[in-house]
Parts: C-alpha cells; structure tokens; sequence
C-alpha cells in the first residue's frame, strides 16, 4: 500500500440535527479513498475524544449548522488537547468568515463552508492531516 | 527495525494494562499489516485465550450493530468489559470506506467497552490475518467477551464467523422461505439464531422456517452428531427486546462447548486456519516475488515460445520457492 489509509471521525456535536451535509462530506471522503468513522447525530465532546482514541483516528470533522460554532468549536478543542490527542480538527457548514478566523485562532485546523467543492474538502482534509506527520 | 520494535512492545505493554489510545495504535499496525503488524500479532498471541469470542453476522441491514449495541450495554451493566471488532466493507473503486457501526452504540464509547471499526480494505487475505490477530489483541488487554461483527457475505466473512467461539446469525423476516433457509452456508454456521425486527409482518413465519430448517437436521443426524440443537430468539433490537434473552443463550452455549469439549476443537480448528492462512499468504507471496524476478521472466519467455508448458513452468518456480523458503 503507496499511500496510508487516512481515517477520519465525522460527527454532529450537541443539539445540531442537520445532517445532511455531513453525510455528503462522509461520501466525499470516502470517495477520495479514506476511511470515514461516522458517528452521526448528539455526539459529546467526550465520546467523540473516545471514538478517536479506539478508532486511532488521523482527524476529527465536526458539522456545525446551528449557530453553535463558537462555543462548541472551542470545547472541542480543549477537549482533544485535555485528552493529549495530536489530530487535526475540521469543522464544516455554517460559519460566518470573522467566526472562522476566530476558530482558528483558537487551534481549529480549517472552517470549510457551502461553497467547498468535493476537490477542496478532499485535498483540505488530507493537507490537515499530512502536515501533523 | 529495533526502535520499531522496541515501541511496538512499549505500546503493548501499556494497551494490556488499560491504555486505550495504545490499543488504538496496535489495530491500526495490525490493519496495516506486514512485519510491524506480525510483531503486535506475535505479542498478542502470548497473552491471548482467556477470551469468549462471539461472531455477529447477518445481512447488510439486519440489525447487527444495534443489537451488538444493546448486548454491550447489557453486559457493562453487568461489570463486563466487552470489545467490539465491527467489520465493513470497503470501497473496491476508491478503497475508501464509510464505517458507521458505531451510530447504532454511540452511548457506550469509553464506559469499560472498547469499538474498533474495521474497513475489509480491499484485499480478503489481509483481513483474514487482521480479524484473528485483533481478536488475540483484544483477549490480551482483557477485554471478554471478544464480539466480531461482519456482515455475512463472502467467505472470509463466514470463516471469520464461523470460527468464533459461539456465532450468532441475524435474520429478518421476509428474506426469504424455507427454501432459502436450508441452501448451505452462513445458516450452518449458525450457534444461535436471532429473528430480528420481530415486530414486522412474517416474524414468526421466518421463526418457522428457521424452525423446520433444525427439524431436517435432526433428521439427517447432525443434531445428534453436535449434541446441540441452536435456539431461535426473536428480538427487537430497537426496543431493547430480546438482548437478555440472546445473551442467556449465549451462556448456554458456551456451557454445552466447556460440557462437550468442544470448546478446544473450536480454539484447534480457529488456530488451523490461523496458521494455514498466514501460509497460503506467504507462499502466495513468495510466488508472485518469484514470477516477477529475472528467472520468472525468463520462465515466461519459455512458455511464450511453446518450448515448455504453463504447467511446467509452474512445477518449475514452484521447486525454486521451495528451496527459496526452507
């Protein structure tokens, strides 16, 4: 095997029930040759850190579709670093521009929003992940 | 290879005593496979045989996962440490994989269980070394019992199944008649039967045929050879009906294999098919490194020229692998 098989969690964080963009991106990158660890809808930041410890995962994607990103986004950070887990962490859907750089700042590895073509999202989640290693 | 090896048997160390994330990384090495992963096997295999193994299988949307979920909840109820191999398929285009198992037991991450999802990756001998090296992994870092669940299609997925200790077939109603019910295969494998989604129109139908299927064993004298007529469970997992039930079941069946002596004819014939294909791989590979080599190609060019025959030339390399191997 040329490439390692990168394998990534997916997961809503808290009261979010949108799921239908996350399942698109669970398409994409499984269509772009990774392993999708889905884990749906009100997951909490401590199940998600346990999913990534048994899964060993390469990173961590979480949709945001309810306004919750900044102070989910945040938790989920402080919860991967609490828990010493060296991953990437993606969030995708509805982030306004000034909230992404607020995100990041904060550690957040990219914000994807509705514009992101299937390439993008692909080729974002893989550059997260690759330049950890 | 040293430092390989030396945080190889660092990880293991810590993984047997509670370190999940170490567990983590060994499947990962073990899915992996090659040398790193023989070495984790090896480890592994020392430890290893304290475990119940339970195989799980049944058609895609059977039900599998949320009744592992619900017999996991049960059994961390009960002071059990359960492990969880959930086994999907892969893409064969893209290679990718959507592993969504653990939807259907997102309650129990990190409660005294432990879920791996496994993707087949494409190649069938690869898991087959992968399957049985996790199993010894998980029976190592205590984990009991070992549950794999795959879905039943292919014949790995059956020779995974059917070598687990006791082996629990997932049916649905309307999947099909008696008819189908007796054609070989997963149904024979089957230690305890789970009628499934017990709520929908036909349940007890399938129950019956399931039912005349055993008859017609016990007819034909397997029953008697076996000693062991399987149960048939009728279950909503949804609900959470019929996971004490199954459970019970498998107690029982475990009883009867310590009772019969079976349980070492299981764990011989598991190990056998360990080793056999751990040997069909090597040799496998030994042949293709071989038909890729000068003298292969030469062989080739031979044959080509009708100056000797494939069979020949197969006998040919064949004798030169040997002498390579030993």
């Amino acid at each position: 095997m040329s490439d390692p098989q990168y394998r990534v969690i997916l997961a809503k964080l808290g009261l979010d029930g949108h799921d239908r963009g996350i399942k698109v991106v669970a398409r994409i990158l499984r269509d772009a040759g990774m392993e999708v660890i889905y884990l749906g809808l009100r997951q909490t930041t401590a199940s998600i850190v346990a999913a990534a410890e048994e899964e060993d995962a390469d990173a961590i994607g979480l949709s945001m579709h309810n306004a919750g990103h900044l102070t989910l986004g945040p938790k989920m950070m402080e919860a991967i670093t609490a828990a010493g887990l060296d991953l990437p962490l993606i969030i995708g859907g509805i982030v306004p521009d000034e909230d992404a750089a607020e995100l990041e700042k904060v550690g957040v590895a990219a914000v994807l929003g509705p514009g992101a073509s299937a390439e993008e999202v692909a080729a974002i989640v893989r550059d997260a992940i690759s330049s950890r290693e | 290879m040293d430092a390989t090896d030396n945080s190889i048997s660092h990880l293991f160390e810590t993984a047997v005593s509670g370190e999940r994330r170490s567990l983590g990384k060994l499947l990962t090495i073990i899915e992996r496979g090659g040398e790193p992963a023989d070495i984790v096997a090896g480890l592994a295999h020392q430890k290893a045989g304290n475990a119940h193994v339970i195989g799980i299988t049944g058609a895609p949307g059977s039900g599998k996962s949320t009744l592992t979920g619900r017999l996991i909840e049960k059994i961390t109820k009960g002071g059990g440490t359960p492990s969880v191999l959930a086994v999907d398929p892969s893409s064969p285009l893209t290679g990718g994989a959507i592993l969504g198992d653990r939807i259907r037991m997102d309650d129990l991450a990190g409660e005294g269980s432990f879920i791996r999802s496994m993707a087949t990756r494409g190649h069938s001998g690869g898991l087959a070394l992968a399957v049985p090296a996790a199993i010894q992994l998980f029976d190592a870092a205590r984990y009991n019992p070992v549950i794999i669940e795959t879905v039943g299609v292919g014949q790995v997925e059956v020779d995974v199944a059917g070598t687990a200790d006791t082996t629990v077939v997932v049916v649905t109603p309307g999947m099909g008649d008696a008819v189908q019910a007796n054609k070989a295969g997963l149904l024979e494998v089957a230690d305890i039967f789970v009628v499934n989604k017990s709520d929908r129109p036909g349940a007890n139908d399938t129950r019956r045929d399931l039912d005349l299927m055993l008859d017609l064993g016990h007819l034909s004298g397997l029953e008697e050879k076996t000693g062991y007529r399987p149960p048939i469970i009728m279950a909503n997992s949804l609900e959470g009906e019929g996971a004490e039930a199954i459970l019970t079941a498998i107690e029982d069946h475990r009883n009867h294999l310590s009772k019969s002596g079976s349980f070492e004819t299981r764990q011989k014939q598991r190990t056998l098919m360990e080793i056999q294909n751990r040997l069909e791989l090597l040799i496998g590979s030994t042949s293709s490194n071989a038909l890729q080599s000068e003298a292969g190609e030469k062989i080739l060019t031979e044959v080509l020229e009708r100056n000797i025959s494939p069979s020949e030339a197969a006998k040919s390399i064949a004798s030169s692998i040997i002498r390579d191997l030993t």
